[in-house]
């Protein structure tokens, strides 16, 4: 497992790169979820506003 | 014939859209994750130390796989974003759009790993050699066609003045691809080419295109539901989007 982790040697290269890019992956896929969530919300007040003052 | 017309139009009608890519979304990322897995797996555990450069080899797992996705996405980009300027589709600039956050993140992972995997090869994780500087400009496109858009308020001039600006910047990828071979760089030649056998022991190159695919699958799977959200947004008041997220409580 340690040889696994230590790549080598180069581990600070190889794992630099990997963690990387799945942590901006990971941001990406969340940024957009929280993105639509947060519209969805919007749009869900703005018709039920809407629905009110058709009541009225 | 115009009745297969017909139906292609239907899919560029945003509703259509929106419920086609809402099914096909949870099948991309099952496939994106299967291929990650096995990639990831061939590529850390099974695929042996390079001869020459040891363990270090194995960013070439990502970093060729974030290059070309840098690569591939602009072109898709400028493709859709002249389908949006010339014919006045609106979906075209919605995925064109949709397409460069993707994009820029590929092409920037690939600058990242390209330094990290320079260093322990070439002894720097920078050199302004001819690859190098024009995936940066590749960068820098992605970033100004993205600020373009969003500095214009009105939609439909935001649309052609960063659709006009991708076009431009295509010119970049042949640059950037043929690099190698029309300037002296640090940075070696193309190792899969087109017409020959690549240059590396098998169970590399399958691995690197198990992760190329990887790469594809994400890209499609994130730009599919970047460009719902960006429809949603654009169409919050249709009815439609009323009548789905009255259906839904996804």
């Amino acid at each position: 497992m340690m040889e696994f982790l230590a790549m080598g040697g180069y581990w600070p290269y190889v794992w630099g790169s990997y963690l990387v890019m799945a942590g901006l992956l990971l941001v990406e896929m969340v940024q957009l979820r929280y993105r639509r969530r947060s519209l969805m919300g919007w749009i869900r007040r703005m018709s039920r506003l809407r629905a009110q003052e058709e009541k009225q | 014939m115009s009745e297969r017309g017909i139906q292609w139009f239907r899919f560029t009608a945003p509703a259509n859209f929106y419920d086609l890519a809402g099914r096909l979304i949870p099948w991309f990322a099952a496939v994106t994750i299967a291929l990650f897995a096995v990639g990831l797996y061939l590529g850390l555990v099974v695929a042996p130390p390079d001869y020459q450069q040891g363990d270090s080899y194995r960013i070439i797992y990502i970093h060729v796989p974030t290059a070309w996705m840098g690569m591939f996405l602009y072109v898709l980009m400028a493709v859709y974003a002249a389908i949006g300027l010339i014919w006045r589709i609106k979906m075209a600039d919605v995925m064109a759009k949709a397409i460069a956050p993707t994009g820029a993140l590929f092409t920037f992972l690939s600058l990242w790993t390209g330094a990290l995997w320079g260093r322990p090869t070439w002894g720097v994780y920078w050199v302004w050699d001819a690859r190098l500087t024009s995936m940066l400009i590749l960068l820098f496109l992605y970033l100004g066609y993205m600020a373009l858009h969003a500095a214009i308020d009105d939609r439909q001039r935001a649309s052609n003045a960063s659709a006009v600006l991708a076009m431009v910047g295509v010119v970049n990828v042949p640059i950037i691809y043929f690099s190698v071979q029309w300037w002296n760089t640090l940075h070696q030649g193309a190792s899969i080419t087109v017409t020959d056998a690549p240059t590396m022991a098998t169970i590399m190159f399958v691995t690197l295109m198990i992760m190329v695919l990887a790469a594809w699958m994400y890209s499609v799977t994130v730009v599919l539901a970047r460009a719902r959200v960006e429809l949603l947004e654009r169409e919050r008041n249709a009815r439609w989007v009323q009548e789905r997220l009255e259906g839904a409580s996804k």
